[in-house]
């Protein structure tokens, strides 16, 4: 099954879309990483090598970041550790982690769910 | 100017203390604009980057650049940790094989430097980053150089645009990173990514001068 990583610049928010997400995709692998390995606000390459290897069952990952650097270290954890199979996904947070759920849940591989969010990412809220 | 190996664990360890010593200062720039962590985030890089030291000390030039850009990268923590760790990295491929920087190598090490930064942050000039330093100090740095100004007089040449540079983004609004949100009102106020930039580059000259 297609992972989810999620990174954020604190550990709640990344727990919380957790939350919401395994509400409707019980089944899917999901990781939230959050903030410095002390707890303070940022984001962690370490933290965000470890996250991937954990959530990572073979069939990929897909990459959730909130904002700036958690962007950036993403991409750095990825040059250090390349995987075609690990995906940064250029959607909101909390809105494409719960469409990528509820496609993976429902069986879609990780090309499926990437297109899904990527035709998705721009939906209006209202 | 020749740089070797000891003079370059100078170079960072100089680094360090003026980051240290000007935490509070960054950190408040940040404030007005950004989230305020920025003195915060690069003493702390810069504090694990001396605990690389011993390591580092059997590490050639390259090995020594890369080892400061990989540990900015990781432990920084705000966006400025994968930017200066991307520079810090790319400088030192050029330094593969090298046991000695002189003067003329420099504009290219800080080109390839600002290179990484905009291939990281996606960023140009005059978007109120620490490119408005970094750009006119590496030019300046080359033009004299190109005009034959002796190395000191190149190196004052390269700091005083850097400041300019820096000094400028006072001037300009951001569009790139968090203080774009704020637009107009980040007008005023010193990117603290720039204020960083011109302390590095000072403390390179701190040392080689």
């Amino acid at each position: 099954m297609v992972g989810i990583l999620l990174v954020s610049h604190v550990q709640s928010l990344a727990d919380g879309v957790k939350e919401l997400a395994k509400m409707i995709a019980p089944s899917v692998p999901i990781v939230a990483i959050g903030g410095l390995p002390d707890g303070s606000p940022g984001t962690d390459v370490e933290r965000i090598f470890s996250g991937l290897n954990e959530v990572d069952q073979g069939d990929g990952v897909m990459i959730f970041m909130d904002l700036g650097s958690a962007v950036m270290s993403t991409e750095m954890a990825l040059e250090f550790d390349p995987n075609e199979k690990h995906i940064m996904q250029n959607a909101p947070m909390v809105e494409g982690t719960i469409v990528a759920a509820s496609a993976i849940q429902a069986g879609s591989t990780l090309e499926e769910a990437c297109s899904l969010v990527e035709s998705q990412r721009n939906v209006d809220k209202f | 100017m020749s740089v070797n190996k000891e003079t370059l664990l100078n170079i960072i360890e100089c680094m360090q203390k003026n980051i240290t010593e000007n935490r509070s200062y960054l950190s408040d720039l940040d404030r007005a604009i950004g989230d305020g962590d920025h003195g915060i985030n690069m003493d702390r890089g810069f504090q694990e980057v001396m605990k690389k030291m011993d390591d580092m000390k059997n590490q050639d030039l390259a090995g020594i650049l890369r080892t400061t850009g990989m540990t900015l990268a990781f432990k920084v923590g705000g966006a400025s940790g994968p930017l200066y760790g991307t520079a810090f990295m790319k400088a030192s491929d050029l330094l593969k094989g090298k046991d000695e920087i002189v003067i003329e190598d420099l504009p290219s090490l800080l080109d390839a430097g600002i290179g990484g930064i905009q291939m990281r942050g996606k960023a140009e000039q005059h978007e109120k980053t620490m490119l408005d330093a970094l750009i006119p100090a590496k030019i300046a740095l080359e033009e004299a150089l190109a005009g034959g100004s002796s190395s000191d007089e190149s190196i004052k040449a390269m700091l005083d645009a850097c400041e300019a540079g820096a000094e400028y983004t006072k001037t300009i609004k951001a569009t790139k990173g968090r203080a774009s949100y704020i637009g107009e009102r980040s007008i005023g106020h010193m990117d603290p990514g720039a204020a960083s930039s011109l302390i590095l580059l000072q403390s390179i000259a701190e040392v080689i001068q």
